[in-house]
């Protein structure tokens, strides 16, 4: 634990700036990044990554970024949490930040429009290819099969907004949750 | 002075989306997707799914990387400043953690009482499924737009982002890959920019 104290925040900065530049594809990528990096290190223990993963799932953003508040924290406080979040978020930021100032002067070249023209159908595709998993995952019942539908034709067709329907979900899921635990008690 | 209320605009969505953002990256699109193009009208549809492409060939959450990208390119349009831009990627990237950084930091405290808890699990029970509808909301709008006269709707066919017969052989070739096939999704990306080329 007195280890731990003595981890310098620009250390802290480099280790999870390299983390944030090697994540490709998403939170779960980063996991065994993550692993290498701080469990060599001895920043973490091994049986800890588990719950420090858990406890990124539950909390709401990205995983990837919460991982570094987390992990960040555990080794020196808000001050840690703080430097191990810019740090994750750098790399992507910057890269981001070029590629966004010059895709303007290049997006009208006939090369990169053709090339985009292929490109736009199968972006999609890889956004539908996590949501079958995740479905696969969590619509475990009739009627959680409904609740997926119901948020699909509400915000596509309807133009509901998400995080209303995502409030009301949350409102009625622990109220139905509250009232079944309550009968079950007595 | 309209730059700053679009700045100010644009921190108090992404806060906002950070904060009701469950379920991942991709949760986090859905949400931005519907503030970005549908509610504010800041990006069209084609546009976006520009960014989406961009944002999954480059490091870093998907999520995050495309508010950066949102965040720069809406305040660049609009002033026609590259550093009023970069003001904006950086204005838009801090506000969309702001939320998990808070909330995170609360339940570090009350970590171990609250994993595991049948209320938490229950709820999320909820939760879960409604973001696989929202996901699947987000591909749909970027594939179909619907435009309502009264009661009536008419569905109609993004064309920017579905040219032709050949965009939906793309498509579920692609789908095909990354389903079936687990091929990692920056080859899928650079495959569809080479058929584009070869194809129109």
């Amino acid at each position: 634990m007195d280890e731990r104290k003595q981890v310098p925040l620009w250390k802290i900065f480099t280790v999870f700036a390299k983390i944030g530049a090697f994540t490709i594809g998403g939170g779960y990528a980063m996991i065994p990044i993550i692993r290498r990096e701080m469990a060599s290190r001895g920043w973490i223990a091994e049986d800890e990554l588990p719950d420090i993963v858990a406890l990124s799932q539950s909390a709401p953003g990205v995983m990837a970024v919460n991982i570094s508040i987390f992990a960040g924290y555990r080794l020196r406080g808000i001050k840690g949490s703080i430097v191990a979040t810019l740090g994750s978020i750098t790399p992507s930021f910057l890269i981001i930040l070029a590629i966004a100032m010059f895709f303007n002067a290049f997006k009208d070249n006939p090369w990169v429009v053709r090339a985009f023209k292929g490109i736009r159908p199968v972006v999609i595709s890889l956004i539908l290819v996590p949501m079958v998993d995740m479905a696969r995952k969590s619509c475990t019942t009739w009627w959680k099969w409904l609740l997926a539908v119901l948020a699909l034709v509400l915000v596509a067709f309807l133009g509901i907004s998400p995080i209303w329907i995502l409030l009301c979900v949350l409102v009625l899921g622990f109220g139905v949750t509250y009232l079944s635990e309550r009968r079950w008690k007595r | 002075m309209e730059t700053i209320a679009l700045l100010l605009q644009i921190a108090a969505t992404f806060f906002v989306i950070g904060a009701f953002t469950v379920g991942g990256g991709y949760a986090m699109l859905s949400l931005l997707q519907n503030e970005v193009v549908v509610t504010h009208g800041w990006m069209t549809e084609s546009a976006f799914t520009d960014v989406v492409a961009v944002s999954q060939m480059t490091p870093g959450p998907i999520g995050i990387n495309a508010a950066t990208y949102v965040g720069y390119d809406v305040l660049f349009q609009a002033s026609g400043l590259h550093w009023v831009g970069v003001v904006g990627s950086a204005a838009a990237t801090l506000a969309l953690i702001l939320p998990s950084f808070l909330i995170v930091l609360l339940i570090v405290r009350f970590y171990t009482r609250f994993r595991g808890s049948r209320l938490y699990e229950g709820t999320m029970g909820w939760l879960r499924p409604t973001v696989v509808g929202l996901i699947a909301a987000a591909a749909v709008i970027l594939v179909l737009k619907t435009t309502w006269t009264g009661c009536i709707p008419s569905v109609a066919v993004v064309r920017e982002n579905f040219v032709d017969w050949k965009s939906w052989l793309l498509l579920g070739a692609a789908f095909a890959a990354s389903m079936w096939g687990r091929v990692n999704p920056i080859l899928i990306i650079l495959a569809g920019a080479v058929l584009g080329i070869l194809l129109y």
